[in-house]
This record gives C-alpha cells, sequence and structure tokens, in this order.
C-alpha cells in the first residue's frame, strides 16, 4: 500500500526520533562542562573552609586535610591506628542494611497500602484520615517510643528508617493510582480489557512513574534518617560513628560520616533513577 | 452504494438525561438512527447538540436513560471490542510502542502470540507506521497517533468504529491527508463509520449520509444524503450546494443565536 507508506512518511513529524533530541546532552564536551560546573561550588566552600580553620590551634571545627587524613584512616588505616582505623567498611555495610532492609520493608507496606487507597474508596475513607495526622509526625519524634517498643539495637533503627520511607512511597503511590486518566480505562474497555484485567494493564502500568518517584523520595529519606535511626543505641552504621565521635570531640569523624553519608545516598539515588530510566523508557518525564 | 438490507446499529427513541449541580440537563433527546453495515455516517451540529452524547452512548461508556441502542439487534450494555473508538485526544497507551498499542486488543482477548503479531504487523502496513513500530506515543506526531488508534482498533475486530472528532486536533494538511487515508481503509475493509464532527466540509467529504444535530436539547433534526461519488472534489459546484444546504440547515435549525 504505497500510498499510506509515503504519506506516513512525509507526514510533519513534531518530534521526531528517539535519538535526535539528547544527542546534544550527552556529548563528552557538554558532559566535561556540566561537570566542572557543578564542581565550581563545592571547591569555593573547601577553599573557604580551608582559609577559615587551617592553621588554627583551637579551631572547633578540623580543616579540610585532617577531614581528608582521617578518612583515608577510616577507610584504609595507617595514619592514626586508632579505634576509627579501618573500620569504614564495617559502618558502611551496617547502615546499608539498614537503609535498604528498611526500605524495603516501608516498600512492601506502602505499595499494597497506597494502591488500596488509590483505587478502593471504602478503604481510603477508613484509613487516609488517620494516615494524615500521623504524616506530620517526625521521625525524630518516633524515637522514645520506637526504643520502648523495639528496644535498643538494630530493630529501632530499622523501623525509624522504614517509617521514613513509608509515606514518600504511600503518598505517590496513592497519587499515581488515583490520577490514571480516565480515557485509558475507556480505551482499554472498548478493546476488550475490562474489569480487574484494567487493574494489570492500566492501572499499574499508567502509575509507574508516579510510584517510581516515590520509591527514589522513600530511598532517599532513608537515608536522612539513617542518623536518627542509628540513635538507638546500635554499636556499627554511620550515624553510630557520628553520634560516638560527637561524644569524644573527634569532629574529623563526625565530618567523615557525613560525607560517606552523601557520596552512599547520591549513589544509590543513581543507581534507582538509571533503573527508572531503563524501565521507563516509554515516559517523557524520565526518558 | 452498500449493501442496505442490514442495519448493524439501531437507536430508537434514545434519550439521556443527567444531573449537574441540582440542575437536569437534558444532552439528548428521542435520537432515532439506523447504520447499515458500510454505511459511513456523520453526526454534525455545535457544541451541546448531543452528538459526543449519542456516540458515548453507542460506545457503551454511558447509558441511555430512554429507548433502546442496538448492535445486531442486541441492546448495548457496555464497551465491546465489535464497537472501536477513535478518541479525539487518541487514548493511546503511554507505555506501549506503536506496536503493543496496536496489540493490547487481540491480547487483552487472549488471541493467540503469533497471530497477535502478524495482525499487527498487517495494521502497521495498513497505516503505514512500519518505520515507527517501536515508537512510543510521546515520540509520534499527532497525525501518527490517530493512525495508531485506527490501527488498534481495525486490529481488534472493530464492526463498527466510532470517532469523536478524531481529526480536530490536527493541522490542516494532517488532517486532509488522514481524511484520504481513512476513505481509502474505510473502502478496501468495508468498515462501518460513525464519524463526531463539527466540520461542514468534512463531513460532506466523508459521509454517506450526514445526520444533523442541533442543541437545546441535543436532537437529531434532520438528514441528508450524499450521494457524489468519491473521491469528492471539495471545490466542485455540487460540493458547494451541498456545502450551502448543510449550513443553512444547521443555522436554522440553532436559530443565530448559536451561529
Amino acid at each position: 500500500m504505497s500510498l499510506t507508506l509515503e504519506t506516513a512518511s512525509a507526514a510533519p513529524v513534531t518530534a521526531a526520533t528517539p535519538e535526535a533530541a539528547p544527542a546534544s546532552s550527552s556529548s563528552p564536551s557538554y558532559r566535561l562542562r556540566n561537570a566542572l560546573l557543578a564542581a565550581i561550588f563545592p571547591g569555593a566552600v573547601l577553599i573557604v573552609w580551608h582559609l577559615a580553620t587551617y592553621g588554627r590551634k583551637y579551631s572547633l571545627i578540623p580543616p579540610p586535610s585532617d577531614v581528608a587524613l582521617a578518612l583515608w584512616d577510616l577507610a584504609f588505616g595507617g595514619i592514626n591506628d586508632d579505634a576509627y582505623s579501618k573500620t569504614l567498611h564495617i559502618h558502611l555495610l551496617a547502615s546499608l542494611s539498614r537503609v535498604y532492609g528498611g526500605f524495603a520493608i516501608a516498600l512492601c507496606a506502602a505499595l499494597p497500602l497506597g494502591v488500596l487507597i488509590g483505587r478502593v474508596e471504602l478503604i481510603r475513607r477508613a484509613l487516609d484520615p488517620t494516615l494524615q495526622v500521623l504524616r506530620p509526625i517526625p521521625v525524630t519524634a518516633w524515637l522514645p517510643l520506637a526504643m520502648i517498643m523495639f528496644g535498643l539495637g538494630p530493630r529501632s533503627a530499622f523501623f525509624l528508617v522504614c517509617l521514613g520511607a513509608f509515606y514518600p512511597i504511600l503518598i505517590n503511590t496513592i497519587f499515581g493510582v488515583r490520577t490514571v486518566d480516565q480515557r485509558l480505562f475507556e480505551a482499554a474497555s472498548m478493546l476488550g480489557c475490562q474489569g480487574t484485567a484494567q487493574f494489570l494493564h492500566v492501572v499499574l502500568p499508567a502509575s509507574l512513574p508516579a510510584i517510581f518517584t516515590g520509591l527514589r523520595l522513600g530511598l532517599g529519606f532513608a537515608w536522612v534518617v539513617i542518623v536518627v535511626g542509628e540513635m538507638t543505641g546500635v554499636q556499627t552504621g554511620l550515624g553510630a560513628i557520628i553520634m560516638e565521635a560527637r561524644q569524644l570531640s573527634r569532629t574529623e569523624i563526625v565530618i567523615c560520616g557525613m560525607v560517606v553519608i552523601g557520596i552512599a545516598g547520591f549513589i544509590s539515588d543513581r543507581i534507582v533513577l538509571f533503573l527508572g530510566k531503563r524501565l521507563l523508557l516509554w515516559s517523557p518525564s524520565f526518558a | 452504494m452498500h449493501d442496505a438490507s442490514d442495519p448493524i446499529l439501531c437507536l430508537r427513541g434514545v434519550g439521556k438525561q443527567f444531573e449537574l449541580q441540582g440542575q437536569r440537563i437534558e444532552a439528548l433527546r428521542d435520537a432515532n438512527l439506523r447504520v447499515r453495515a458500510g454505511e459511513f455516517v456523520c453526526l454534525i451540529g455545535a457544541s451541546g447538540c448531543g452528538k459526543s452524547t449519542l456516540l458515548r452512548i453507542v460506545a457503551g461508556f454511558e447509558m441511555a436513560t430512554r429507548g433502546h441502542a442496538l448492535m445486531w439487534e442486541r441492546p448495548i450494555t457496555g464497551p465491546g471490542p465489535e464497537r472501536g473508538m477513535v478518541f479525539q485526544d487518541y487514548g493511546l497507551f503511554p507505555w506501549l510502542t506503536v506496536r503493543g498499542n496496536i496489540g493490547f486488543g487481540p491480547s487483552a482477548r487472549g488471541r493467540p502470540a503469533q497471530e497477535v503479531k502478524e495482525t499487527v504487523e498487517r495494521f502497521i502496513t495498513l497505516v503505514g507506521l512500519q518505520r515507527f513500530a517501536e515508537a512510543y506515543p510521546h515520540q509520534l506526531s499527532g497525525g501518527m497517533k490517530q493512525r495508531v488508534a485506527i490501527a488498534r482498533v481495525l486490529a481488534n475486530d472493530a464492526k463498527i468504529v466510532l470517532m469523536d472528532e478524531p481529526f480536530g486536533a490536527l493541522d490542516a494538511m494532517t488532517r486532509e491527508r488522514l481524511q484520504d487515508e481513512l476513505l481509502e481503509i474505510w473502502e478496501r475493509t468495508r468498515l462501518t463509520v460513525l464519524f463526531v464532527t463539527h466540520s461542514i466540509e468534512e463531513a460532506i467529504f466523508l459521509a454517506d449520509r450526514i445526520m444533523v444535530m442541533s442543541p437545546g436539547p441535543g436532537r437529531i433534526d434532520s438528514e441528508i444524503v450524499v450521494d457524489l461519488p468519491r473521491p469528492r472534489d471539495v471545490a466542485a459546484a455540487d460540493f458547494n450546494d451541498l456545502r450551502r444546504e448543510l449550513s443553512h440547515k444547521l443555522h436554522s435549525h440553532h436559530g443565530r443565536k448559536a451561529a
């Protein structure tokens, strides 16, 4: 059918091919410029920090070089050879397990609950008001109660991290499943996909971008609350060494903990974003 | 020009009322319509004349509050694949490729994978989108999206295609091209089409019969049979006569206030 073939290729193409648009944003020179641009601000902070602290005997804040040495010692040892030397992997692993463990529990609870609240009117009316009242309570406020309920130690940490990740996942899942375009239900039903099959073939795929945003935010919050979570009397973890080093006035270790949390949180967000881009190629907001 | 004996769609005294903020609104009153297999019927009228309501009742998205809507003598109780709908805003599934969108219906109805695949290829070719088979809707132009929407209902064995101002959001060039393509597909596949439009020219260019509707309450006022041979020349004298007649009917039904 040559006629339609020809007309299709001659049709005005507003957003032609998928590879046309992002070509400029992925070129090496563009990336290099971006990286340089992003380095200006932290570079300036480091310089100011250095000038303000270096060589002053009674500065409470150690200069960046001291922090760098402490970080090296924390990771590989060989400098101070004290209780902190070569312990980073233990603390990082402990925190990672709590962040991802708490996140996984939050995911398992928030995802089905969000879908139910979003799609079932009765459940929404029964649960939504309570959740809206509980939501503004900060994770720190839960700390004493968590320690009574779950005891001193990792179980409280899991609970608090889980709590931090729970609401972003829940809220975004509810939003996602509630805002599915009505048109898509009509399209599906006139094509023969009706009733409960629409959940799998319409609701779930249509709400994936919102759910995914919830996962990203949730994981971010899990990292944010890890220090609070590890104030519950656990011995290991990045939050735990921050609190312990604070009491020992080892401020360089405190800053090391902060830096590592920042980097770990950043990397874990990048991994999630990467997965999201692969899974949600179709979505203009992710691709 | 088509077999006049078998009515595929039949509306008898169909009316639709609904309440909006405590006010009773009559969207459609006493609509009677018989569409024979293979016919191309246009519904035309200003906004509020109930043409979309009528189409949505046939699609099964809304229930008539009065009268009977019958497909093959059986009452319409809900949406069904034999009545394919093409929306003005496309209604494509953004997470599926062109291929996935066209295969959605056949897969949902449990056709074997091999059959789905063959059907999809056949209809991608029919609408000339082979090069874009793996593209997602957000990467397509409006005209391409509407081609996918048409292919999607055809691939799903629709016996009557319901089109709700399908080319209303497209630019004039693309619109004309798609009108030509639609007629060609219609002639090749002996489809039945019920087409809502507010363009006089589009109605005369496409339809075997035009139902002229008017608002307040929405109703079918009159019918014009278009017996010009296809392909129709929009600049021809007899085309213009029909254009004048249809324009006159639309305006006299509406009164000056609706013009």
